[in-house]
């Protein structure tokens, strides 16, 4: 099932399941989803719940916020979450703040949609990954899913949550296949939120990644499996609550840490894993803990500058430069 | 559907008539499927008009708009065709003027003197009802003038006042039903006085104490109270105006019999939200009234530097949104026009846009001192001679329902209840410490969980640190 198919089975099985569900965004209707996430969903569930909105990210933004206030369950789709900044304050202060500002009296059981980080060519006002920005505000729950199976149960696991929900897609992620057990096709399945998962056992080195770079981990695990290193990637899925317990219970086991994200190394998510990790396991890490991170420059359009802005695994550099590391006591 | 009806503005007729669907003629919005012509007339002269109407967004359908040519104008009969419908065309260049060279009139029912002005239109209210409007706004400016008192004295740390806009927090309060869903900026708590909200309540609030709502987490003045149907005041200017649509787009699917009303400045009308929020409702065909404070001010910035437009009401049109302007300080008035505009919205499930003229007579908050930017004596005229209490005041009385003995009895009365309220506010818990935690999410996550573990650990080690009034 590729990540896009399983993306709009759940918005189709949530939104047949709970009437309260109804899907907002520019483009999400008629021309089916700027990225065909929401296709056939129009002719299904009719204009009243699949809403094509004109182009103001704060007003559909605060929209989609007040009618969560009122007790409606809508899916806000950014057509990426760089234009998510429009709407930013929504977010923010009129969905995160409110259950606590009000006193419990306003809960916003809404989720924000939609592609985030690299893509393809698209330059630095397209290529943003906001991951880190929304995963520190408390009042928020940030996704990252990476594999059809993440997509499905954690963008089911969103909708039916009471709090507002970020949930970061990957454009270059949506057209992927992986294979599903008959246990994700189920209407009722759900993946918890907060909990990360082991995609790839290991006892050498710790590898925690989201979103497209858990794809690439998997492939670094590949090639270090041959000089043989053992790698442990973990797929965090859920940026935050970060699954602290998880990740130190992996670098206990390895004494090793490297983060990988795509984007911006000041402040990012490999930031806080490594706070943690010192915070909690100092007496485990055998080496300085690594990050991994995009190259600390808006994102170039030239096809060679943006490949050398992202982390890529490369057969030799990669392995050389880890295996060296790993030798350093 | 689409019920249209006329209303001539007669000079004659000095009877009040109960108003239903009036409106100036702004736009004629008619159901897709009989598009009428309707020739719109206040004076006798024929008036423009348009009509138009644009089904759903499906593509595939064919646009449906029946356009009729000015008369006054050209015979001009050959149109074009464009996405949006077809236009005439002309030849000459003409620019739309920037203004439309005469102010919307303002609708009015009061003179100050506190008499009907011959031939008004307005809805009549029993002596229940004005006694009761008459005596929350009386109630509301004390409530002013202590709670302000106690911020100057260092009892509560900030406080903004509605001082000459009684009439618009009371009167549009009181049109409404107590289904309908208020979504406010900051200056009208007028609106809960009016539901029932306690000054004991109001107090809470304000000193963050252990029955606040709010359980002690926001600034004072941010009232929200789930049962008023008010929803919780946050500071950022504007933001409830697309969170109004949102919830009148709820209503609009469970069709209910209630609408929304949201509240801005003039200030407000600035923000890109106003517009989104504006635009998104006549789209959506959403059930909600904005209603505009026009006051004059927004802390320094006079209106005439924040818009260069004639006011609020000219950007209804823009648009598609039915609008009127209202003597914001006249309660009948603006009674009369929240309840036509409520029925307007429920009953044709659109949006409507009141702009209520009004003046801003306290600063703007107590952290302004507005004699700094605008002349004592035009706040003293406004105060005195422009008051809205008073002139409601001189009508109520002429009708025989109020008198001296009553105006002392009432104020004897609430300043009991103000400074009772206060003591006890101020002597109150604060809330516990366990309300830090509470509320982030629906379930409190082990990192917060483990936070206030931490916390408590270090304040039973540190009891002398720990502020003695706050209770664990």
């Amino acid at each position: 099932m590729t990540v896009r198919d399983a993306l709009n089975s759940a918005l189709d099985e949530e939104m047949s399941a709970d009437p309260k569900v109804f899907l907002m965004g520019e483009e999400v209707g008629e021309y089916q989803g700027a990225y065909k996430i929401s296709k056939g969903l129009l002719d299904k569930y009719g204009p009243e719940r699949v809403l094509d909105t004109p182009i103001t990210e704060a007003g559909f933004t605060g929209i989609g916020v007040g009618a969560a206030y009122h007790g409606l369950k809508p899916v806000i789709e950014f057509m990426t979450f760089n234009f998510s900044m429009q709407a930013i304050d929504h977010i923010i202060n009129s969905a995160a703040k409110s259950n606590y500002m009000s006193a419990g009296q306003m809960s916003v059981p809404i989720v924000f949609r939609g592609p985030n980080g690299a893509a393809a060519g698209v330059g630095a006002q397209h290529s943003h990954c906001y991951a880190s920005w929304y995963a520190s505000c408390p009042g928020l729950k940030v996704l990252a899913p990476y594999s059809s199976e993440d997509a499905r149960g954690l963008l089911k696991a969103a909708i039916r949550d009471p709090d507002p929900v970020v949930f970061l897609e990957n454009e270059l992620l949506y057209g992927e296949t992986f294979p599903v057990s008959a246990e994700v096709l189920d209407s009722s399945f759900c993946v918890p939120i907060g909990k990360a998962k082991i995609e790839r056992e290991g006892k050498d080195v710790t590898i925690t990644a989201f979103s497209k770079m858990v794809g690439y981990a998997l492939k670094a695990a590949e090639i270090l499996a041959k000089e043989g290193i053992s790698a442990e990637v973990i797929n965090l899925r859920s940026i935050r609550p970060l699954d602290r317990d998880t990740i130190n219970a992996s670098v206990r086991k390895t004494n090793r840490l490297v983060t990988v994200e795509e984007g911006f190394p000041q402040h990012g998510v490999g930031a806080e894993i490594c706070a943690s990790v010192v915070e909690e396991s100092f007496g485990y890490l055998d080496a300085p803990v690594e990050r991994i991170a995009g190259a600390d420059v808006p994102m170039p359009y030239a096809a060679n500058l943006e490949r050398l802005a992202v982390p890529q695994v490369q057969q030799r550099e990669l392995a050389t430069d880890l295996c060296q590391w790993l030798q350093l006591l | 559907m689409g019920i249209l009806r006329q209303k001539f503005w007669t000079s004659s007729s000095s009877r009040p008539s109960s108003l239903s669907s009036i409106f100036i003629p702004a736009g004629i919005h008619e159901d897709h499927s009989t598009p009428h012509v309707f020739p719109f007339n206040s004076t006798g002269v024929s008036t423009r008009y348009s009509l138009q109407r644009f089904k759903s967004t499906q593509a595939s359908n064919q646009l449906e708009q029946l356009y009729s040519t000015d008369d006054d104008d050209h015979d001009n009969s050959q149109a074009l065709d464009f996405p949006g419908g077809k236009v005439t065309y002309i030849p000459e260049m003409r620019f739309l003027s920037e203004s439309s060279g005469k102010r919307v009139p303002c609708y009015r029912v009061l003179n100050e003197n506190g008499e009907i002005i011959t031939g008004s239109d307005y809805e009549q209210l029993s002596e229940e009802v004005s006694v009761k409007i008459y005596s929350i706004m009386v109630s509301l400016q004390m409530m002013d003038t202590v709670f302000y008192e106690a911020q100057r004295q260092g009892r509560i740390s900030f406080y903004l006042t509605s001082a000459g806009e009684e009439a618009i927090n009371i009167a549009s309060a009181a049109a409404l039903s107590a289904d309908d869903i208020i979504l406010p900026q900051y200056r009208e708590p007028g609106i809960l006085l009016w539901r029932g909200f306690t000054i004991q309540e109001f107090a809470n609030q304000c000193f963050g104490n252990k029955d606040d709502y709010g359980k002690g987490r926001q600034m004072p003045i941010h009232y929200g109270s789930k049962k008023h149907n008010f929803v919780t005041i946050s500071s950022p200017i504007a933001t409830q105006l697309p969170q109004a649509v949102g919830i009148a787009y709820s209503l609009k699917m469970d069709r209910k019999d209630a609408c929304v009303v949201t509240y801005t400045g003039d200030g407000g009308t600035s923000e890109g939200d106003f517009h989104a929020a504006l635009n998104f409702s006549a789209v959506t065909e959403a059930p909600v009234v904005f209603i505009c404070r026009n006051n004059g001010w927004a802390i320094s910035t006079h209106i005439s530097e924040q818009f260069r437009s004639d006011g609020i009401v000219v950007r209804g049109r823009a648009y598609g949104i039915r609008s009127i302007r209202v003597d914001g300080n006249d309660v009948l008035a603006v009674y009369s026009a929240i309840h036509a505009a409520r029925e307007m919205a429920i009953s044709e499930q659109r949006p409507v846009l009141v702009e209520a003229l009004s003046y801003r007579v306290g600063h703007h908050s107590t952290s302004d001192d507005s004699t700094k930017y605008r002349p004592v004596d035009e706040i003293v005229y406004w105060k005195m001679e422009r008051n809205p209490v008073n002139r409601f005041r001189k009508w109520v009385e002429r009708n025989g329902w109020w008198s001296e003995e009553k105006e002392s009895e009432l104020r004897n009365s609430v300043k009991k209840q103000l400074l009772q309220a206060i003591q006890v506010a101020e002597q109150t818990e604060k809330p516990p410490l366990e309300d830090l935690f509470s509320d982030v999410y629906d379930i409190r996550p082990p990192n917060l969980r483990e936070q206030e573990k931490q916390l408590r650990e270090t304040i039973y080690r540190h009891p002398q640190d720990y502020p003695s009034h706050v209770p664990l």
